[in-house]
């Protein structure tokens, strides 16, 4: 199964608190030994899937963007110009200046923070509670397996995207709804993933060696069995994050949470919609390329990371 | 005695039973949970407490959560999903004289992409590692990873500003053209049931890029499925023993395993028009479509509450059904299912 080798790199660190406190070290799966080999492994992956090493590229470039982006761009995205509205692509303004003569780069700089802020932390949100769900469901079944069910079969009868939008209309028209909104979407993969490895889990060798050395339920289900559930876990995220960056940018695209003139993806590409049939392209194209090497930088990286920890799903 | 099979088919209705429930209770507790006071909000901005309590009351507001949950039943019961507070007339009345348009626009996607998806998949895998896989598989990616409201765009600019071959992006039909006359309520169809072939092109063109935006979107996960479900059923043992008897490898393909592979794919095919009801809002704002997605979003705009709650729920209802009707056509091809059971 998965709770090979491969899974050190992400679980040492979970574990590395656990060795110490932890006397049947030896019957839970060992990861120190599969240390180097997995690193040769994903060296190997790598190498031999160079999109997987340009998305992780890509990957530390948006994040440089969002780290330092107030720092390194040329021009103030909400300072407008009115000597200069509406001009094309050129040496002073590498991707145009919009209709009110705001640089379009600077802006796209700008909205990397908030574009990535929003989806991670969604998927952040998304993360824990469906972990935790579908790890009590998995471990425990009975009527708490039942329920959470119904709830998660519940949210999946709607379109999900759908869904969102009704979330924000009922809760409110702001940024932090859009990520709650993106959040209670995405609940239901992680409930699912989590629930089905820890499932298969529940009574494996080391989990009964672990109960049987006097740790108590949940503590086994939190250090023993759910670090072993990480790695489709990751997978997940990683394919997530790109589809909770479309989300929202579609969503602030309908005139859903971020308001204007706040540098986002979505919007900017809303905003630029009425001055194409006109021909001014750059207001709409640039941030809408950006917005989707994002969410392909995040699907590249998911494939990347399934091959790494799932050799045998690779399509 | 029901044969297993009608015992299947109406377990699967009875499972959907709940599912339905649960949606309605959800879109119930999203429109209790609106911000601010809707009695205020109906009352206007010159009412005095008096006639907000009175509009309280009349609106059911003053009554327990689950009595209003009995109301909002027995309303629904009767088909009244509210009043639109901008158009006037009934949210369900609304919803339906627009539902045409999107369903016009979504059939058309889905047959293009599927058009397109099934042969793609087909090849690929018949081809593994070859030009043609490694093409289905960076469409796939690009597939999944453009936002359509951006493809939409995109479109538009080259195909309207600059090449001049598709109509401006402003609806079903240009103002040049009346509406043909109210039969199926799709406008290619009933222009071409009324003998008026111009109308009827005239609206294709202005459907062509819209569905086009929504086919790039909905042939990954086509393509994707075909090909994986091909290349497990080719590599099975009964085409194999196909193949040994001699069989033409045109007969092979087409009929034993496309004929297998055809299963998940047409669950897919569910799925995906899930997502094409999301992704139907952004496209109808993109292109000015009046269909149900443009209303909600008109409606989102003003704050139309009562018109989103009723998209949300019709919506929902919608793809539930779909997908039942996905599972009982699923249940009836395969004639595995049932026979062990």
């Amino acid at each position: 199964m998965q709770d090979q080798q491969f899974i050190a790199a992400i679980a040492n660190e979970a574990d590395g608190q656990v060795e110490a406190a932890d006397p049947l070290k030896t019957l839970r799966p060992t990861q120190s030994a599969g240390a180097s080999s997995t690193i040769a492994h994903i060296a190997y992956v790598l190498k031999s899937n160079p999109v997987t090493l340009v998305s992780f590229g890509l990957f530390f470039l948006m994040v440089l963007a969002a780290v330092l982006g107030p720092y390194i761009v040329p021009y103030d995205p909400l300072a407008s110009n009115s000597a200069a509205t509406l001009q094309p692509p050129s040496w002073a303004h590498w991707f145009g200046t919009d209709q009110l003569g705001r640089d379009v780069f600077s802006r796209i700089v700008i909205a990397t923070r908030l574009d990535l802020f929003i989806a991670t932390s969604a998927v952040a949100l998304s993360f824990v509670i469906g972990s935790i769900l579908g790890s009590l469901a998995g471990y425990f079944g009975g009527w708490f397996d039942t329920i959470s069910g119904r709830v998660i079969d519940t949210i999946m009868a709607f379109p999900l995207f759908v869904l969102a939008m009704g979330i924000v209309a009922a809760l409110g028209n702001t940024v932090e709804n859009i990520i709650y909104a993106t959040a209670i979407i995405n609940i239901p993969f992680y409930a699912r993933v989590a629930r089905g490895e820890v499932n298969i889990r529940r009574n494996a060798g080391f989990v009964h060696a672990a109960r049987l050395s006097g740790n108590n339920d949940l503590r086994v289900l939190a250090l023993h069995i759910f670090p072993n559930a990480l790695p489709p876990m990751m997978v997940q995220i990683s394919l997530n994050l790109g589809w909770a960056i479309l989300n929202a940018a579609g969503l602030s695209f309908i005139g859903l949470g971020v308001r204007p003139p706040t540098p986002e993806w979505g919007i900017m590409v809303a905003e630029g919609a009425q001055f194409i049939v006109s021909g001014e392209w750059w207001l709409a194209f640039f941030p809408g390329i950006c917005l989707m090497l994002a969410v392909l930088t995040f699907n590249l990286m998911g494939d990347g990371l399934r091959d790494m920890v799932d050799p045998a799903q690779r399509t | 005695m029901l044969s297993s099979r009608t015992i299947t088919v109406l377990l699967r209705l009875w499972q959907a039973l709940p599912v339905l429930f649960g949606v309605i209770v959800v879109t119930f507790l999203l429109t209790r949970a609106l911000p601010g006071d809707p009695a205020v909000y109906f009352a206007g901005p010159a009412a005095d407490a008096e006639s907000i309590a009175e509009i309280r009351k009349s609106l059911g507001l003053d009554k327990s959560l689950p009595q209003q949950f009995l109301i909002y039943l027995d309303d629904l019961s009767r088909g009244d999903l509210g009043q639109s507070l901008s158009t006037g007339q009934s949210v369900l009345a609304d919803l339906t004289t627009r539902l045409p348009a999107s369903l016009e626009l979504t059939f058309a996607a889905l047959l293009l992409s599927t058009m397109i998806a099934i042969p793609l998949g087909i090849l690929a895998a018949l081809n593994p590692g070859h030009l043609i896989d490694h093409a289905c598989r960076l469409l796939v990616t690009m597939g999944v990873s453009l936002p359509t409201f951006f493809t939409g765009l995109v479109l538009v600019f080259f195909f309207y500003y600059l090449l001049g071959w598709a109509p401006s992006p402003i609806g079903r039909l240009d103002f040049a053209y009346l509406p043909p006359p109210h039969v199926t309520g799709f406008y290619t169809i009933d222009a071409l049931l009324a003998g008026d072939p111009e109308t009827a092109w005239a609206a294709a063109a202005q459907v062509f890029l819209p569905a086009v935006t929504l086919a790039l979107f909905t042939l990954a996960p086509i393509a994707r499925m075909t090909r994986a479900a091909m290349i497990q059923a080719l590599s099975s043992e009964y085409i194999r023993t196909a193949r040994a008897a001699g069989l033409s490898s045109r007969k092979v393909i087409l009929t034993y395993a496309l004929g297998n592979a055809m299963l998940p794919v047409v669950t897919t095919l569910g799925m995906v028009f899930s997502f094409t009801l999301g992704a139907n809002v952004l496209v109808e704002k993109v292109f000015a479509w009046p269909g149900i997605g443009s209303y909600a979003v008109e409606a989102l705009v003003v704050s139309d509450y009562a018109a989103v709650q009723g998209f949300v729920l019709s919506m929902a209802i919608l793809f539930v059904l779909l997908n039942l009707f996905v599972d009982i056509v699923y249940t009836l091809i395969d004639p595995r299912i049932g026979s062990a059971t």
